[in-house]
């Protein structure tokens, strides 16, 4: 019972934040929403005992993912109502192929039935006396382990490309030098004038 | 009413629709366009988790780890085109992008 409770809010609230990511006026009502969604998304995997992926949920998206979105939001200066301009043009078509789209889906997803024979060719089956942590530890290290090492490659290979992308070098910009800092003497710094009483510099 | 299988991929159904729509809709705007990708994501993810609950079988949570790590990769790289773009030309719209060819 509690179990039914807790789904329809947490898929209730999922859903209603969702609709407001797309329909906000304003970007960063749109990301402060998808971080409203991600957390009722993290609410359900804990509701289907998927308690590791639901903290990974919460740290990997909302603690970086969307605060990157916020970042790049409030960093850029762009005028959003002319953006936002002609969005409702395609509602009507868009509602009808959502709607379609959303119908088709649960027909499939309503008719599937898992077949009693398919528990006997599961690639690991869920260990029954370890947390769910444990046991994702367990398979992911030995027997993923190279799916998990690609997933590493892929994190170096965003970060090398993201840092690549956004690195330029502004000409005009004084920096320091150290070096040339170190090299100054007095000789180079002072200049000594002798000037004669009554007549200035 | 008993949650089982089918009410999670109702709403996975639901939110992969929206961020389908999400594009459709905010065509103009790429942030919006790069937030509706990660609720599709964030669908299929739904999908994999619910499907290795009820089936028993832990590779589901795994691949769904590979897919968060994708998405972030993906908003990250996302981004950054987006940050050189409005760098270059002083607009996100997308209508202007196809003057990036060649």
């Amino acid at each position: 019972m509690f179990e039914a409770i807790a789904f329809y809010f947490f898929s209730a609230i999922l859903i209603a934040s969702a609709v407001m990511v797309i329909a906000a006026k304003n970007p960063v009502h749109s990301v402060l929403f998808l971080i409203l969604s991600f957390f009722n998304a993290a609410g359900l995997f804990v509701l289907l005992g998927a308690e590791f992926l639901a903290m990974i949920l919460v740290v990997v998206y909302v603690g970086a993912v969307a605060v990157l979105f916020l970042f790049v939001v409030m960093m850029l200066d762009i005028d959003f109502a002319e953006l936002k301009r002609g969005a409702l043009q395609y509602l009507p078509f868009g509602a009808l192929i959502g709607f379609i789209l959303v119908a088709e889906l649960v027909m499939a997803g309503s008719a599937w039935v898992l077949k009693p024979a398919a528990k006997n060719a599961l690639a690991s089956a869920t260990p029954a006396d370890l947390t769910n942590t444990a046991a994702l530890g367990r398979i992911l290290y030995t027997d993923y382990v190279y799916y998990f090492q690609i997933a590493g490659l892929v994190l170096l290979v965003a970060m090398i490309g993201a840092i690549v992308l956004t690195l330029r070098s502004r000409p005009g910009v004084r920096r320091q030098v150290i070096a040339v800092q170190n090299a100054r003497t007095a000789a180079m710094a002072v200049e000594l004038v002798d000037i004669q009483p009554g007549q200035g510099a | 009413m008993a949650i089982g299988l089918t009410q999670y991929l109702t709403v996975a159904a639901i939110l992969f629709t929206i961020g389908v729509l999400g594009i459709f809709l905010n065509r103009k705007n790429i942030i919006i366009i790069l937030m509706s990708v990660e609720l599709i994501l964030l669908a299929v993810n739904i999908n994999f988790v619910a499907f290795s609950t009820y089936l028993g079988d832990l590779v589901g949570q795994v691949f769904a780890l590979f897919i968060l790590t994708v998405a972030a990769a993906e908003a990250a790289i996302g981004l950054a085109i987006l940050v050189i773009y409005f760098r270059n030309r002083g607009t996100i719209a997308v209508e202007d992008v196809n003057l990036m060819k060649g």
